[in-house]
């Protein structure tokens, strides 16, 4: 027992320090990045008709003079300490703004996310279980839609429906939760704009690593031992057909975390993706870097755990 | 190795499971729809009004966005005088002033009883404060240019100021009504980016960062009460998601409705009211005056001819707007009309250019930065000059790049762009503006106007001015920028014009159904 314990302490020690690593290269490429765009912060905040020298001292105020290896060392050092620096335009913790946005766009990616689960995989399995017959057909049709249309069409037709229309819902916006209830709802037709396409590409995954899997001897062997067609899907096949899908879900939550940026828009739901954006364009170079150095946080985490959820789901990968 | 499916290796889908579970899925989401609804509006002292562009901090002092005066200005912090729909300056936290005869010397009295929304008290204290804040050498005010005629203030009295200037300053009064002016408390200024404390009719209660900021009536202002117990300004940049907000009703008002081309179908609702005024915005095709066949003035002449602007209001701005043939707004009575200097003519166009010696035409590029109006007019200018001989690159920028590659570095042809400071003829005046427009004769003009104070002889002044660089064709001037309003019906007291970036919702309250208006 102890050898096992003793490798997988090593195991957790040599993913902490690639975890490091990574983190410290990513530091360095976006802060790089963020210096190579074209463009003076305090130039795009003091506007066409203002005074030069106003523009020099917003410059000196917000820290803008100084070499880069000096920015990259202050903004490096704040990180290792949990501190993101403050925005340029809104003179506030980026940190704090931050978590502001993840409240909306941490839980609109797990419903997103969710939605899509209970959506593509159930239609998956069926499609995999029913194939070469008119359900399969109707559902990988309806798959290839989904991937194709656009996700911002989706949510603008939802909109006009389920808001203008019939008047059920609100065009956008996010009133806090405060209200967890209206909060969902508002969350609600974002989240299915965004599932939709997640889940279209969910069940074509699921369909095909489902077939494969059911080709396999295993299930053979279960067939031939009396497990009924249901069983043998199930208890034997189901699990091992999921590492791919789990592949896919957990590039599909990075991106819904920030890469949501054009349904938040339609929506004007207040999110991370509109918060990086709208740095990028306003030269809020301090907030772009923190989010991103936040983003790839969450990927690396995200990627961890899909990791470890590949060993939980197949027993295969536990025996090394 | 290839394993072979058996004929029977299909097993029967789980039908009736998955299918329960998806309808209890359904059933829930519908519940939670339902949950989400938002209420009617009860009690109609709130309003919720729609903008475009979320401002980058709420100290209008501090900072140029106009997004921040349209949230701020006459709401939340009021200057000495303050300028209303009109366009003219009137007593705002100066009850009266006098100005001494040689010019030099204004004399204000204050308000007495005002306060601040944290309880201090206004006093002259504050307004030295402030205006000394404003001119600071560390000052990062926008607009320090109004602030630098003066040479001293002193606060002679509990509610008395004195502010000496260093010559006479025309244009004084007004720009202490701009949102760069507005009184501040010594106690709060350095956090009014973040929370905000002025003297207006509204306090500021929450910004929900992205989202939303929320002002509730100050209940202990000076003068008469405002009719809204809340505001609240909510930020919707996607102009398909403000049509929608609008007629799902999260919006009351959209004082400046950016989906334009969706106006008809508001106009023919009863349920909202369309209201079409002018704005200070100037749009013009700027022209860098220093660049090869630009710097000659038959050149610009013949770019000026070359734009049919009613067929540029018609394309690219729906209809909205009126033609302009310099740089001031129709509604200010100093205006002159000389839309006629630059009519519509592209045989006298070419005919131009041959004169000045580019009867082959030349190459332009003609940079744009985001906006609607700049890309879209960006093809139709584009179409012009080229139908002239001008053989027009279209080059589209962001604003960062914009404004370090144009407006900075000057490296551009032609640009198109709105200039929405009032009273910004100034800036032919200044040699190293991106115009690069450097003229002795204008420059004359403009110190002589800037030192009258006399009305009479500031109109004229202004006429000339006008007429100088309408002559020169400085720029290509097209059109004032229209300020298309859509709120609901029942709402009465938004400005239909814009003569500063405001959103002035003191007037604003709701009308009683049913009531004569």
């Amino acid at each position: 027992m102890t050898g096992r314990a003793g490798a997988f302490i090593l195991y957790l020690a040599q993913r902490a320090a690639v975890l490091a690593l990574t983190l410290f290269v990513a530091s360095i490429v976006i802060f790089a990045l963020t210096q190579i765009a074209p463009g003076d912060p305090a130039a795009y905040m003091m506007g066409l008709n203002a005074d030069p020298a106003a523009v020099a001292a917003l410059r000196a105020e917000l820290g803008l003079s100084g070499s880069p290896f000096e920015r990259y060392l202050d903004w490096a050092g704040g990180l290792i300490k949990g501190d993101f620096g403050v925005s340029y335009t809104y003179r506030v913790p980026v940190g704090g703004l931050i978590l502001e946005r993840l409240q909306v766009s941490l839980p609109l990616a797990v419903l997103a996310l969710g939605l899509a689960i209970s959506a593509g995989i159930p239609l998956g399995v069926a499609a995999a279980a029913q194939r070469g017959r008119f359900f399969d057909g109707a559902i990988m049709s309806a798959a290839q839609v989904g991937v194709a249309a656009p996700n911002f069409w989706a949510a603008i037709l939802l909109v006009y429906v389920f808001s203008t229309v019939l008047g059920w819902t609100s065009a956008g916006g996010f009133p806090g939760w405060e209200r967890p209830a209206r909060a969902i709802g508002a969350l609600l037709l974002p989240a299915i704009a965004l599932a939709l396409p997640q889940a279209a590409i969910l069940a074509r995954v699921m369909r095909s690593s489902l077939i494969e899997a059911l080709g396999e001897n295993y299930v053979r062997t279960a067939r031939a031992k009396g497990l009924s067609r249901g069983g043998a899907l199930w208890r034997h096949a189901f699990r091992n057909a999921l590492i791919p899908v789990l592949t896919i879900l957990g590039l599909q939550f990075s991106f819904l975390l920030a890469g949501a940026v054009i349904i938040e828009n339609v929506f004007y739901l207040p999110g991370l993706g509109r918060l990086v954006f709208q740095g990028i364009t306003q030269r809020d170079l301090i907030v772009v870097e923190g989010v991103v150095f936040a983003l790839v946080i969450a990927v690396v985490l995200v990627n961890f755990l899909v990791d470890a959820a590949y060993a939980v789901a197949d027993p295969r990968l536990r025996t090394r | 190795m290839a394993a072979k499916t058996l004929p029977c290796a299909d097993p029967p889908l789980p039908f009736f499971k998955g299918r329960r579970r998806q309808l209890l899925a359904v059933a829930i989401a519908v519940a939670l729809v339902a949950c989400g609804r938002p209420e009617i509006e009860g009690p109609r002292d709130s309003v919720v009004v729609g903008i475009a562009l979320e401002p980058p901090n709420l100290d209008p002092t501090a900072g140029a966005a106009a997004a921040i005066d349209e949230v701020v200005y006459a709401n939340l912090f009021e200057g000495l005088t303050r300028i209303g729909e009109d366009g003219a300056a009137r007593a705002g936290l100066a009850e009266s002033w006098s100005i001494s005869d040689d010019g030099l010397t204004y004399e204000f009295k204050l308000r007495e009883g005002a306060r601040f929304h944290d309880g201090t008290t206004f006093d002259a204290d504050d307004v030295k404060f402030s205006l000394d804040r404003a001119r600071a050498e560390n000052s990062t005010n926008a607009q320090r240019g109004y602030f630098e005629p003066i040479e001293a203030v002193e606060a002679v009295a509990l509610y008395r100021v004195r502010v000496r200037v260093k010559r006479p300053t025309g244009a004084f009064l007004f720009n202490l009504g701009q949102g760069d002016a507005v009184i501040v408390a010594r106690e709060s200024a350095a956090n009014n980016a973040v929370h905000p404390v002025g003297t207006g009719p509204f306090e500021f209660r929450r910004w929900r960062r992205g989202d939303s900021i929320e002002l509730e009536r100050n209940d202990s202002y000076w003068g008469d009460k405002v009719a809204l117990k809340t505001a609240i300004f909510r930020i919707v940049t996607d102009p398909s998601a403000a049509s929608a907000a609008l007629l799902a009703g999260d919006v009351d008002a959209f004082p400046n409705f950016p989906a334009v081309e969706s106006v008809p179908a508001f106009a023919a609702n009863r349920r909202f009211s369309v209201v079409t005024g002018t704005t200070e915005g100037e749009m013009i095709v700027a022209i860098n005056n220093g660049r090869g066949p630009l710097r000659d003035v038959r050149v610009r002449r013949a770019i000026c001819h070359a734009i049919d602007r009613d067929a540029f209001i018609e394309s690219v701005l729906f209809g909205h707007g009126q033609a302009i043939g310099s740089h001031f707004p129709p509604h200010h009575p100093a205006y002159v009309d000389l839309t006629a200097a630059c009519r519509y003519d592209p045989a006298l166009s070419r005919a131009l250019l041959k004169e000045a010696g580019y009867g082959q035409g030349f190459a332009a590029r003609l940079s744009l930065p985001p906006p609607g109006y700049a890309r879209r007019g960006g093809e139709f200018v584009a179409d012009s000059l080229r139908a002239v001989g001008v053989r027009t690159e279209i080059v589209n920028l962001e604003w960062a790049q914009w404004l370090d590659r144009v407006f900075s570095a000057k490296d551009y042809d032609l640009t198109i762009v709105a200039h929405t400071e009032p009273m910004d003829i100034d800036i032919y005046a200044r040699d190293d503006y991106y115009f690069q427009y450097k003229d002795d004769e204008f420059k004359r003009l403009y110190a002589e106007f800037a030192a009258t104070i006399d009305e009479e002889r500031r109109m004229e002044l202004l006429r000339a001015l006008q007429e100088k660089i309408a002559a020169d064709a400085v720029n290509a001037f097209l059109v004032v920028a229209p300020k298309v309003g859509v709120w609901n019906a029942r709402l009465k007291g938004l400005w239909a014009n814009s003569p500063i970036q405001a959103n002035d919702l003191t007037e604003v309250r709701w009308a009683e159904s049913g009531s004569p208006q």
